[in-house]
């Protein structure tokens, strides 16, 4: 028997509140429901190594503050925090649940700080970043481990290898959820439940539906426990969709990673000071439209469009140093041919590339700091920024690979995260909170650390609402 | 790269440059991040850098059973032990860090049997057994030049070997001879030791016995090094009032010796006692096993030595004192013949790693300001 399982929950009691799920979200539920004299139970599918869904790949959050404080150097107020969500999803949003969420994620870090998270101050790595998001110290997984501990201090019930598999909901009510523990099938009673059980980017089967074949070469950069088991019983039960089932967030890494939870070391960022090519050796698009931290999320979508779902980024040794070192070490060759060689591609073809690449620079003083204006002349697909000859050996290549971080189809909630219904009517006891709703703010792209402000303040919100719900219907009995 | 354990060293320390999660918990991996790419002087600089919190283990998303099964204090901890073969000096004993558990062990019992019989041998058993008092009391147990003599010879040769294995760790880290001179950095290196800084993880502590955090380890180690400071002052002052005020030992308790020691051998004892407990209670995942001999040999060493000495004070009054002493004074004898053949040298390498460190982000941040004016 592992050391977590000495208190075993009893199954033959009904819990107040059920929560589907391990990651940041699920917590904030669980441990804000159990704050609230609820008993509460939480089955996270994975084995308590691996526990805490994405979020333990995460490292920082997002929130609304009226002032610095330590660890961030200065305010972040509701309009600006709009403005940048606006600008991601280009409008693919609920201004009045996103501008709710935003609201409610005013001074959140004192929340957490007090259920365990400790933040660190702004440093080197963080610099970016460090008026409007929160830094975790040691990350994700170091967030995760203290709000587990304090779950646990506060006496949520915690069963690990627990993947619920199917709800049981009458006349709109959620009744009990059968899951498989260890392989064995079992049943949770609640009174209410809380679905925080992520996306299903960890699907293959589910992203070829959307993807097609191509999903098949797609890597997974989180968990492998996100297979969006809750969203599809939820949607064949009749819930609301929101957000575009083709679409995922993904960006270009390294086609060497791991197939699931490569997580952040796998990123590239060495695209804009290079040249990219497909499996033919052709350039595709414009590797210098703009900073990286702008373009890098559409460069997934770009390599999943090239046949093969395969692309290659190519330097030489002058950009080497320019950008954050990586996992898996550069492919190097003498020359282009030899470089040719040892990514099988065909010499002739990149050779052509190159020199028709390198033809087309124009001299002008390159700046990795700045839109420099080091453009193209004369060539499809022009490099706009950046651009400079690949003539100084040894060359250096990176294989690349579309790897989806999460996906957007979500469940529809209302601002007590109840789960809408086809027709708009609220499940009464069913709430949602982390990526299996958001969608309904997050349309479409991306915004670093807002993925955990959804899930802290929906997490908190479906944990305090599970509650109400539970108090107002024993009231009535 | 040559041995397995500079390989692991260098494949964890390549992963986490990628990563960089964990750099608000110590000094490692800002200067981890100084680099791309990592030489074997830069590995050997990151061991002896690492002060084992292992708060970057817990916190690791790729920390076993992931499939990059990184163990960043176990892999700096493996490589450490290797440093201190590959620095220590003279360099024919550096066989003795293989088992050193075992060694040390062999060296404090040979200290202890190699007093009593000197001192059985040309004092007779009246040394051992006979009740001793006022001034000179432990000098009719073993003479003052028979302690001094042996005691100051051997402080001489550790010094100069605790020198030339720091020399050594700077040469071979990449430092320059004329570095050492910058006291700015000394200072910054100082503070660090002196509070332990790289123990508190950051605020809470670190992971030590177990997953939790927490400052326990950090107070043990305090009372360890502070009550190792206070016995040196006690020591220091019985030796100027021995010698150039002629008060001869034993002091009366309310003495500047006896009451530093007395405060110093307590501390000592409830340091390296609590540190002995923690090591049997911790979580051995992220721990340099390969260690285990010379960590606990060495602390279950202060912990005799500091328990013996003050067996002394408090029966130096009875007859058990002679005995008492000899076996006291083998400890001490062996404590400080394995001194530059054990954990002692964690002290030094640390210390010399902790001013490279201050040296190098001190240049680092200087630059980085430069580069943003």
């Amino acid at each position: 028997m592992k050391p977590e399982d000495r208190s075993a929950p009893n199954l033959s009691r009904v819990y107040d509140v059920l929560v589907v799920g391990g990651g940041n979200a699920a917590l904030c539920a669980a441990m804000t429901a159990r704050e609230a004299g609820a008993s509460v139970l939480l089955l996270e599918s994975s084995p308590r190594e691996f526990r805490g869904g994405n979020s333990r790949h995460t490292r920082n959050l997002r929130y609304f503050h009226d002032s610095g404080n330590w660890h961030l150097t200065g305010p972040y107020l509701e309009d600006e925090f709009w403005n940048d969500l606006l600008l991601v999803t280009k409008g693919q949003t609920n201004e009045d649940l996103a501008r709710f969420a935003i609201r409610e994620s005013k001074n959140i870090g004192m929340w957490m700080e007090q259920h365990g998270c400790r933040f660190q101050p702004a440093m080197r790595g963080t610099l970016h970043l460090a008026r409007t998001n929160a830094f975790f110290l040691g990350g994700g997984k170091a967030l995760m481990n203290a709000y587990y501990a304090t779950a646990e201090r506060l006496g949520v019930e915690i069963l690990y290898e627990a993947t619920a598999e199917d709800l049981e909901i009458r006349e709109g009510l959620f009744t009990s959820a059968a899951f498989d523990h260890r392989g064995v099938r079992r049943t949770a009673r609640a009174r209410a439940v809380v679905l925080a059980s992520g996306g299903y980017q960890a699907n293959l089967e589910w992203l070829k539906q959307s993807w097609g074949p191509p999903a098949e070469n797609f890597i997974i950069r989180g968990t492998p426990y996100d297979k969006g088991r809750m969203l599809r019983v939820m949607l064949d039960q009749g819930a609301q969709p929101v957000g575009d089932p083709r679409q995922g967030h993904a960006v270009a890494i390294d086609a060497r990673a791991p197939k699931f939870d490569g997580g952040i070391v796998t990123r590239l960022d060495c695209v804009p000071f290079g040249i990219v090519v497909n499996r033919d050796a052709r350039r595709f698009y414009d590797e210098g439209e703009e900073f990286w931290p702008k373009r890098y999320a559409i460069w997934g979508r770009l390599v999943a469009q090239q046949p093969d779902q395969i692309a290659t980024c190519l330097i030489d040794s002058k950009s080497i140093d320019l950008f954050m070192p990586s996992v898996f070490p550069p492919i190097e060759a003498g020359s282009i041919r030899d470089m040719a060689a040892r990514l099988k591609l065909d010499p002739a073809a990149l050779d052509d590339t190159v020199q028709a690449f390198n033809a087309a620079t124009r001299p002008g003083s390159f700046d990795p700091a700045a839109l420099d204006g080091c453009a193209t002349e004369g060539i499809e697909p022009a490099k706009s920024h950046w651009a400079r000859p690949l003539d100084t050996p040894p060359f250096y290549a990176y294989p690349l690979r579309p790897g989806i971080t999460f996906t957007y189809l979500s469940l529809t909630v209302n601002r007590r995260t109840q789960v809408i219904m086809q027709g708009g009517t609220p499940a009464e006891n069913i709430f949602a909170a982390g990526e299996i709703m958001s969608g309904n703010i997050l349309g479409q792209g991306y915004m670093a650390g807002f993925g955990m402000t959804i899930g802290t303040v929906f997490g908190r919100i479906a944990g305090k609402e599970s509650v109400r719900y539970v108090v107002e219907r024993l009231k009535r009995s | 790269m040559s041995s397995s354990v500079l390989k692991e060293a260098d494949r964890v320390m390549t992963i986490c440059n990628a990563c960089r999660y964990c750099e608000g918990f110590c000094a490692v991996f800002p200067a981890m991040e100084l680099r791309r790419t990592f030489t074997a002087a830069d590995l050997k600089y990151f061991a002896n850098l690492c002060h084992n919190c292992r708060g970057c283990y817990y916190a690791c998303q790729y920390a076993p059973p992931h499939e990059f099964d990184l163990n960043v204090p176990k892999a700096l901890g493996e490589l450490r032990l290797e440093t201190y073969a590959m620095f220590s000096w003279p360099s024919a004993l550096k066989g003795m860090f293989r088992n050193n558990g075992w060694v040390v062990g062999l060296v404090a019992a040979l200290s202890v049997a190699a007093v009593m019989l000197l001192t059985l041998l040309f004092k007779g058993h009246a040394a051992f057994f006979g009740a001793h008092t006022g001034a000179g009391a432990f000098y009719r147990v073993v003479p003052y030049a028979a302690i001094l003599l042996p005691f100051t010879a051997l402080g001489v040769f550790i010094l100069v070997s605790l020198w030339k294995g720091v020399a050594n760790l700077w040469r071979e880290t990449g430092g320059q001879p004329l570095e050492l001179r910058d006291l700015k950095a000394h200072r910054q290196a100082v503070w660090d030791v002196l509070r332990l800084r790289y123990l508190e993880g950051g605020g809470d502590g670190c992971n030590y016995p177990d997953e939790r955090f927490s400052m326990v380890r950090r107070y043990f180690h305090h009372a360890v090094f502070y009550g190792f400071m206070l016995c040196l002052a006690s020591t220091t002052i019985a030796f100027f009032y021995d010698h150039f005020l002629g008060w001869i030992a034993p002091y009366p308790f309310w003495s500047w010796p006896v009451v530093l020691g007395t405060a110093g051998g307590l501390a000592l004892i409830a340091g390296s006692g609590g540190m002995l407990y923690l090591k049997k209670h911790m979580d051995r995942a992220p721990a340099s096993v390969e260690s285990f001999g010379m960590d606990i040999a060495f602390t279950a060493l202060l912990f005799l030595t500091s328990l013996t000495g003050m067996a002394v004070l408090l029966f130096r009054e009875t007859a058990a004192m002679g005995t008492l002493l000899t076996i006291h004074l083998g400890f001490v004898l062996g404590l400080f013949v394995s001194m530059p053949y054990g954990k002692f040298l964690h002290a030094v390498y640390r210390y010399a790693a902790l001013v490279r460190h201050a040296l190098e982000q001190g240049k680092g941040n200087r630059e980085a300001s430069k580069g943003n004016g």
